[in-house]
């Protein structure tokens, strides 16, 4: 039986509302009483030693409440920003983690390193303040790009870390791939920049703390996905206060990206420093800060080699990547070209064996992290290019040798050599799906035509797969993260029958108000209507782990369903009561409560209303009708599917129109199927801004960034796409309740190879991210 | 300080700002109409985009002082009463929002671009917004309530 704005129903979203009308409430929305504006005095320098830091002029400035520097922080025992996955490198030495204080002390690392923390009654008197400090510094020699830092006599950034390295970590079977590619009929090799891009939320990041010194308690509002984790960094390894005494809150977020998922100085200076002056402190970002602190993505260097049997079969694939860390190690940046890297180099292929080694190295630039897909993008990249050159090497057509080398969808589960145990899919069906899509076929003649008009047309495709739905705790645990990944959830029945679901999955554009309602409206038969979301708040959702790695459904929906479950459970005992029968003869179907064989029933609300005013009621049953879930899933989902792109170059100009796109992706069950095409799209987007405009840019010789606007960073535009073609296939996922696997990152992770296939296609030679309309335009005349 | 005056939402307001008070911060701090978002500080993002006697405006380009006297229209004022601008039902209805941050703005402008072209073309709409970022929807869905809502206001 289907249900009204259940599962599978493309139900309008219930948090449009208040954003269409400019009723949602972000950060910098948010104003308390007596409430004071913070400033940060950043590094102009991208490696200098802090001499001296003068603060008498700007103490007295008008406006000044207080200013803090790093000593403040030392001397009230506030530690530094930590890193919570642990990676071991070759020779199992543990990765180096050098101090990351949130206002610096002795050295600044980066441009845009905080220095000084500037609180007044005016963000203007804050600024003006701020120019009044006196920072002696002594500039050093820097170094931004990954490669260089590698080299021998780079300038170190952290005396710690010997050759800038974090470490040097492998996966895999090295002897096998050597003996694999001794037998080798065909070698392809490649060498591949993944550029470094800002991940740009329209939302500046911001946050505003203050302090009750009645309870002792402190309360921060922060743009982060994920509030019970910034909880528990900042009592347990920053030190601010326990977490009873400790409430974050995230409201409405705007986008995140995965750059919201980190505990950063900002936030953790302004709810410390917000006991010191006695009254709240905002801080918001301007879009400078933001290029400046926001965690960057990507930034590969990377080298590999792929070795194929006379038939075109894969015998064996060799990876080794340079992974740019930037200045100091952000919350979750170790793991990133690790285990959510190279775990994913298998693809959707047969692949005998795969050995990949990660050198993760400190640079004087701003730390990089996980941004959307993070690491299986990158994973994709290679993967998707050295196929596509491989076959073009062996004078295939690039989507034949994926279709001859695919796992086929009888082979499930299918254990691949970097630790991942795909669970289901259908590879063949999603790629020959895009390929009708798109007409792949009908290319050649439209090849021919643009020719007629001067353009060069190029086809390109990327069979991506992600691991997501992060994660199983134990897995990770294993793997060095220093966190569960479980989800947790409450199903809280009111006494008339709606119903608020708390959720520790954090929404900032996913959704999720409705996505989860629509989860309660179809196993509870309670109206859409009638059902809020809740979340965003440690102090009201009972625990969450947050929104990040496409797993709010898979683990956050699965912990909700959990709840319902137990709410169905104790339902039955109410309803067998009430209607004089054994609970083993209860029935129930979206909120029905019937007795077996006979037609006597009663709704989950009659229910909810017995449970709370509990006047015929079962003598050993607790009142009440509310009930919370902890789920830990079971294994990571994999989404998977194919990518088309088809682009069209004006050799004369350079610029590449992307003309068509097609997606064809599994993401299992599908909920709501308006917002996981809103998803795709949104991922297809940036994946394209990556591949085509966006890009990170420091100057070698002084480490400024060079892209610190709008007016220099390449933002997409509405004109730099074509509407998209979006389907789905569907194999429901086996390792969690609902069957999805997660569609929020498959996007970002498909495009960037697809779109670059493209280009080499038309061009006929292969360039770098992103194909600005210059290299471009110097490839096609040089072509 | 200077004082401004002016019609916001259609009701009369005034106060005494800083000259270098920007129209955005004198909506979202004086009036407290925070539904006018700020995202860039280059007047690239559009974020902050309102009606200034019936032409879109980024309001952080603007001096509060320069619209002294104007009729300004933010996202606030753009319903009739509990009836939604069709701009903004076809905004909801094609998903043309995620996170919503951008919407404010993206709507302002989307109403004018309407005006000026009654009978948008998807490419009119792609080229007529290049003055508004979305990191969330990729436009795909923007530019379909565009088009929507080109319809439904009787272009």
């Amino acid at each position: 039986m289907s249900v009204e704005n259940g599962i599978g129903v493309s139900v309008k979203r219930k948090e449009d509302q208040r954003f269409i009308t400019g009723n949602g409430k972000y950060l910098d929305d948010i104003n308390k009483f007596g409430q004071t504006h913070g400033h940060f005095l950043r590094s102009p320098y991208a490696f200098a030693k802090i001499k001296n830091i003068d603060l008498s002029a700007a103490k007295t400035a008008p406006g000044v409440v207080d200013i803090f520097t790093g000593a403040d922080m030392t001397a009230d025992g506030i530690g530094g920003l930590i890193c919570g996955w642990g990676i071991n490198s070759k020779d199992g030495s543990p990765h180096v983690a050098p101090p990351h204080p949130c206002l610096a002390t002795d050295t600044v690392k980066h441009v845009g390193d905080q220095v000084a923390f500037i609180v007044a009654e005016t963000l203007q008197q804050a600024k003006d303040a701020a120019e009044l400090i006196d920072v002696d510094y002594e500039e050093l020699k820097s170094v931004t790009d990954v490669r260089q830092a590698a080299a021998a006599g780079a300038p170190q950034v952290h005396e710690e870390a010997a050759g800038n390295q974090c470490y040097d970590w492998e996966i895999g079977d090295k002897a096998a791939v050597d003996a694999a590619f001794t037998n080798a009929h065909h070698i392809t090799k490649i060498d591949l920049i993944n550029n470094r891009v800002s991940p740009n939320p329209m939302e500046p990041r911001a946050a505003l703390g203050e302090y009750d010194p009645g309870t002792g308690e402190y309360t921060l509002h922060t743009t982060s996905q994920n509030p019970h984790v910034a909880r528990l960094l900042l009592s347990a390894f920053v030190g601010v206060a326990p977490e009873n005494k400790l409430r974050v809150i995230a409201p409405d977020v705007g986008g995140g990206f995965g750059t919201k998922i980190f505990l950063y100085a900002e936030e953790t200076t302004a709810v410390w420093a917000s006991k010191r002056v006695g009254r709240p402190i905002k801080w918001t970002a301007d879009r400078s800060e933001s290029f400046l602190t926001d965690a960057h993505g990507r930034d590969h260097a990377t080298h590999a080699e792929m070795a194929f049997d006379a038939d075109g079969h894969i015998l064996g694939f060799r990876v080794s990547t340079k992974a740019n860390m930037g200045a100091y190690l952000s919350t979750f940046a170790s793991a990133v070209p690790t285990y959510l890297y190279a775990t994913l180099l298998n693809g959707q292929y047969k692949m005998p064996c795969i050995y990949a080694e990660v050198q993760a190295l400190f640079t004087n630039t701003t730390p990089v992290d996980a941004y959307r897909g993070a690491g299986r993008p990158e994973a994709t990249y290679v993967v998707e290019r050295i196929m596509e050159r491989a076959a073009r090497d062996m004078n295939m057509d690039p989507t034949e040798l994926r279709l001859k080398n695919f796992i086929q969808p009888d082979a499930y589960p299918y254990e691949t050599p970097v630790i991942m145990t795909y669970d289901t899919g259908d590879y063949p069906l999603t790629m020959t799906t895009a390929k009708d899509m798109i007409d792949y076929t009908g290319f050649a003649a439209r090849k021919a035509k643009s020719a007629a008009n001067g353009k060069l047309r190029g086809i390109g495709s990327s069979a991506y797969i992600e691991a997501c739905g992060i994660a199983p705790s134990a897995a990770v645990g294993s793997l060095g993260a220093g966190v569960g990944l479980w989800e947790s959830a409450e199903v809280r029945f009111n006494p008339t029958g709606s119903v608020t679901v708390f959720t520790g999955s954090h929404s900032h554009g996913q959704g999720h108000e409705t996505t989860f309602a629509q989860l309660i409206a179809d196993q509870l038969g309670v109206p859409f209507e009638s059902i809020e979301v809740v979340h965003g708040d440690t102090t009201k959702v009972p625990f969450g782990m947050g929104t990040y790695g496409s797993r709010s459904l898979a683990v956050g929906g699965s912990a909700i369903t959990k709840a319902a479950d137990k709410i169905v459970e104790k339902a039955k005992k109410i309803a067998a009561h009430l209607m004089e029968a054994s609970a083993d003869d209860i029935e129930h179907s979206h909120g029905v409560f019937s007795v077996a064989g006979t037609d006597k029933q009663l709704t989950i609300g009659e229910i909810a209303f017995a449970a709370y005013v509990p006047h015929n009621y079962p003598a050993d049953l607790e009142p009440g009708l509310a009930e919370n879930a902890f789920y830990d899933p079971l294994n990571f989902t994999f989404p998977a599917g194919t990518h088309i792109a088809e682009v069209e170059i004006d050799p004369d100009t350079g610029v590449v129109e992307v003309v068509d796109w097609a997606a064809a992706d599994d993401f299992g069950n599908v909920i709501n199927p308006m917002i996981v095409e809103g998803q795709v799209h949104g991922g297809v987007a940036q994946g394209i801004g990556q591949a085509l405009l966006e890009g990170v840019v420091y100057d070698d010789d002084s480490g400024q960034l060079l892209t610190g606007s709008y007016m220099d960073y390449c933002m997409p535009r509405a004109d730099n796409f074509p509407n998209f073609r979006v389907e789905t296939t569907n194999t429901p996922c086996p390792s969690n309740p609902l069957g999805v696997k997660g569609c929020g990152e498959a996007g970002a992770i498909a495009a960037p190879a697809a779109l670059m296939n493209a280009i080499t296609d038309a061009l006929g030679k292969e360039i770098d991210m992103p194909a600005t309309s210059e290299k471009v335009w110097r490839a096609a005349q040089n072509a | 300080m200077t004082s401004v005056s002016m019609t916001v939402n259609g009701k009369s307001v005034n106060a005494d700002v800083e000259p270098n008070t920007l129209l955005v911060q004198f909506i979202r701090e004086n009036l407290r109409l925070t539904g006018t978002h700020v995202g860039c500080d280059t007047s690239q993002c559009g974020a902050c985009t309102v009606h200034v006697n019936g032409d879109s405006v980024k309001s952080c380009t603007m001096l509060a002082v320069q619209a002294d006297g104007s009729d300004v229209t933010t996202i606030e004022g753009l319903a009739s009463g509990d009836d939604l601008h069709p701009m903004q039902t076809a905004f909801r209805e094609n998903h043309g929002l995620q996170c919503g941050f951008c919407t404010p703005g993206m709507i302002m402008s989307a109403v004018d671009l309407v005006k000026r072209n009654p009978n948008p073309t998807e490419e009119t709409i792609r080229k007529e917004l290049e003055g508004n970022i979305c990191r969330c929807t990729g436009y795909h869905n923007i530019v379909k309530s565009v088009k929507d809502a080109s319809e439904k206001m009787g272009g």
